[in-house]
């Protein structure tokens, strides 16, 4: 082939994978790296509110007595905070980074299931408005970021404060479980050809375990926000022990949820680690096998550990004692991942200490403080002391501070020119880091002295007789270098943003497939699939072989087998569509409905089926193009063992 | 660019049927997040009842009649449903249609029949939280059947009025798969709601 018909399929392989211009066209956009950077971005400025929350609730903590805040809006301040990083920030940012990376890391040319892509984030931007706008007219949630019943209930919390915060919980849960399904069929179908089970890169295995911890996990908290909003608007009694309810019920389903949630929240930082360390110890991580196996044994042991949030409940001791277990078992597997990460660091090239390594070496100091803190509240005895008190805030922070910020961070370091083109500056990135680590450790730390000495988590003051003041002093002047820190990397990226497109297509000399194509790569990814022979196939290949004679008039993707990613078919992906973004209207428009009346589950239905039907009718143009290309499947399915038919 | 090495695809089929179609995968999904919502319920259930005195509280169990009828209606479904995928995965489209159709019917059948079973549940959703799980598992359920009574209808009228192609018999086959869901789901629902409160 000559590079003239290279040259012309690459642009009509473009026209083909173009969106549409205009504004409507922006709508209507799925693509999967606009789709995930319009989270990374939306989720960003979620985490600047929650993050201007905690500020306001550190200056409040500065001094004793201090009347700055009053408790109404504190509640509302820490029970925003929390709910919004959480399902808001954490979660979805990290969903973000899988939805932009997993495709592009396994070959394939767009996300399964593009258009559900594009309607989990318009899903997730209208529910973020909205309680953000509730949060504005005063009447955001006021119950903490778990919400425990009776607090939460009918009769202690009147008005529609929480049950905004029970929508919050159905809109942000239904995007999280979309992306999963999504991320999990990327994984498993679209792979490219010859990127075997053993071949996959380690982040992308992370993001299949989250997915999977999704798929189990947030059912539970669906279902108990929508017994605690039904509870509140018609009159059931699921919570209400006085009619046969159980207020320990909702602990139970939120921490069937809220348990695995930790680590959905960690386990894809920790595939981002694996992806920076080998990157800059020029090595492939130490161990494949044991880590993938650590992350799939993280996401089971996960769904075992959610009662040690009740340890002060009361229950019987031997179940006491089965959660302790299970709490003190999943530090191994962890271990595992960090004992193989540092034989890494032992056998591989030198060390290049670029930001995104940088960041990695400070997750290590971090979260491994967090997990020895954990190891201890996972005991019952212990935790019955430190309950509610400010030694579980520092716990926590160091932890998903420790264990997916700093990682997070790292990554969009280290895959900011890949997104852009450009290189972030690293003398900022080392500014950012130091005043990031410093701050961090000058806020959190003093939290476990203030809980040993006694103060409760969520109090909007305390009085200067308990001692307290100079220690919370501190924490608020850290509070505020990690505010420095923060305001120097978004400076960092409006400076890098001006700048030309020079970082080319791979600088830091990565193995990864996302590393194979432009930066940003083309509305494709890759003008043809490429074919790999190895776990780290750019420093294999420079050139690795390509997959020809897809159609380039439809948007054609290779669908592989799952275990040994042999092309199977061509599957022909859907063109941008108004109907995501309308369907996400009409399922707000129910979702809110729901708040104020149970019959907008009725009427609000029937926007959401014309909808959903308007998605799925098919035009008489597409057919007539899917026609022009279609090959019929052979009548009779070839045995399961036989290759699919391949020529070479 | 490399010219060497290339591997052609050339030929492969544009869609296919059963384990291998992006649509089997995206079905399973749901039924994985649908299937572990109604695990959770069924054990919501046996939670409050085990903290319970007596089960059911304050009402007698819910009547058999209509609740037994209904399980009969929804497994003999599974023969036509069975049947319509088989045809939809040879590409017959006058059978589809005719197999829709008698799916159809036995959905208009059972949402019928469901409209009574609500009557004879002998509590409410706000009686006590007996009430409230039972109605909790039920509204669940009839929201799955509902749903996929609607994808159907969708489905039979595109059959018949088009624009067709290739693929969308793997949305017919796909279809059955999760009816296959629903069916296979309402046994174990029933069997909370119709026969724990009757266990001694």
């Amino acid at each position: 082939m000559t590079s003239a018909e290279y040259e012309r399929e690459r642009a009509e392989v473009e026209k083909t994978w173009a969106e549409k211009p205009g504004w409507l066209g922006q709508l209507m956009v799925v693509n999967h790296r606009t789709v995930a950077l319009r989270y990374l971005v939306t989720t960003f400025v979620f985490f600047l509110l929650a993050g201007l929350m905690a500020a306001a609730m550190r200056l409040q903590l500065a001094r004793a007595d201090n009347d700055l805040i009053g408790p109404d809006l504190y509640n509302q301040l820490f029970s925003m905070h929390g709910s919004v990083m959480m399902f808001l920030f954490a979660v979805p940012v990290l969903e973000a980074m899988g939805i932009y990376l997993v495709p592009l890391m396994v070959g394939a040319r767009n996300i399964a299931f593009p258009r559900l892509n594009a309607f989990s984030y318009w899903v997730f931007l209208f529910g973020g408005l909205m309680i953000f706008i509730a949060f504005a007219l005063d009447i955001g949630p006021e119950a903490g970021w778990f919400s425990y019943v009776p607090l939460a209930g009918p009769e202690f919390s009147p008005g529609k404060r929480q049950d905004f915060w029970a929508q919050l919980i159905t809109f942000t849960e239904l995007s999280a479980l979309i992306v999963s399904v999504e991320i999990i069929v990327t994984a498993f179908k679209l792979r490219t050809p010859g990127m075997t089970l053993k071949r996959i890169p380690l982040f992308v295995w992370a993001q299949v375990a989250t997915a999977f911890m999704v798929l189990f996990a947030m059912p539970a908290v669906m279902l108990g926000s929508s017994f605690l909003i039904s509870d509140r608007l018609v009159g059931t009694h699921f919570f209400n022990p006085a009619e046969g309810g159980d207020a320990l019920l909702w602990q139970h389903l939120f921490w069937f949820f809220g348990h695995p949630e930790v680590y959905i929240i960690f386990v894809p930082a920790l595939g981002i680690v694996s992806e920076i360390v080998a990157a800059f110890t020029r090595r492939a991580v130490f161990g494949y096998l044991p880590v993938v196996l650590s992350l799939l044994a993280t996401a089971i042991l996960s769904f075992g550990l959610w009662v040690h949030h009740m340890f002060t409940t009361g229950l019987p001791p031997a179940g006491m004692s089965f959660f302790t277990a299970a709490s003190l078992l999943i530090a191994i597997p962890t271990g595992v991942q960090i004992f193989c990460w540092i034989a890494t660091f032992a056998t591989g090239g030198r060390l290049r200490f670029h930001t995104p390594l940088l960041f990695v070496v400070g997750f290590f100091f971090i979260f491994i403080i967090g997990g020895l803190t954990g190891v201890m509240v996972a005991s019952a005895t212990l935790d019955s002391q430190f309950h509610d008190s400010y030694f579980v805030v520092a716990h926590l922070h160091y932890v998903l501070i420790g264990g997916a910020l700093f990682p997070l961070v790292g990554g969009i370091y280290y895959w900011f020119p890949k997104m852009t083109g450009r290189m972030l500056s690293e003398r900022a990135g080392r500014w950012q880091f130091w005043l990031f680590f410093i701050g961090f450790n000058v806020t959190f730390f003093p939290m476990h002295i203030l809980g040993i000495e006694g103060m409760t988590r969520r109090i909007y003051t305390y009085s200067a007789s308990s001692g307290w003041e100079g220690l919370n002093q501190l924490a608020t002047g850290g509070a505020l270098m990690i505010a420095a820190s923060v305001v120097v990397l978004i400076a960092n990226i409006i400076s890098s943003l001006r700048k030309a497109r020079t970082a080319g297509d791979n600088p830091w000399d990565a193995p990864g497939l996302e590393w194979a194509t432009s930066s940003p790569p083309p509305p494709s990814n890759f003008v043809r699939p490429l074919v790999v022979t190895s776990r780290t196939p750019l420093w294999v290949t420079p050139h690795p072989e390509t997959v020809i004679g897809l159609p380039t008039g439809i948007r054609s993707v290779l669908v592989t087998r799952v275990h040994d990613a042999e092309p199977h078919h061509i599957s022909v992906f859907p063109t941008p569509s108004i109907w995501p973004f309308l369907s996400a209207i009409a399922v707000t428009i129910l979702f809110i409905g729901s708040i104020f009346t149970p019959w907008a589950l009725v009427w609000g239905a029937v926007p959401v089926a014309i909808g959903l039907i308007g998605w799925f009718w098919p035009t008489k143009e597409e057919t007539a193009t899917h026609c022009k290309y279609e090959v019929k499947p052979p009548r009779e399915a070839p045995p399961p063992s036989e290759p699919a038919e391949l020529r070479l | 660019m490399s010219t060497s090495g290339v591997r052609d695809v050339t030929g492969l089929p544009t869609y296919t049927f059963g384990h291998h179609s992006l649509m089997w995968w995206g079905t399973m999904g749901i039924i994985v997040i649908e299937g572990t919502v109604f695990v959770i319920a069924i054990g919501a259930y046996l939670y409050l009842r085990s903290l319970a005195q007596a089960w059911p509280i304050g009402a007698p169990p819910p009547d058999l009649t209509y609740g037994t009828l209904n399980t009969i209606i929804l497994l003999l479904s599974a023969i036509p449903n069975q049947w319509t995928k088989k045809v939809a995965e040879r590409e017959n489209l006058k059978l589809v249609r005719i197999g829709l159709i008698v799916c159809l019917a036995f959905a208009v059948a059972f949402l019928v029949v469901r409209a009574f079973e609500f009557g004879s549940l002998n509590v409410h959703w706000d009686t006590n939280a007996y009430g409230s799980i039972v109605y909790a598992l039920m509204v669940l359920h009839t929201t799955h059947l509902v749903t996929d009574v609607l994808d159907t209808i969708v489905l039979t009228v595109l059959m018949f009025t088009g624009p067709l192609e290739g693929k969308r018999f793997v949305d017919v086959s796909e279809n059955s798969v999760y009816w296959w869901f629903v069916v296979g789901s309402w046994p174990f629902i029933y069997a909370t709601v119709y026969w724990v409160p009757r266990l001694p």
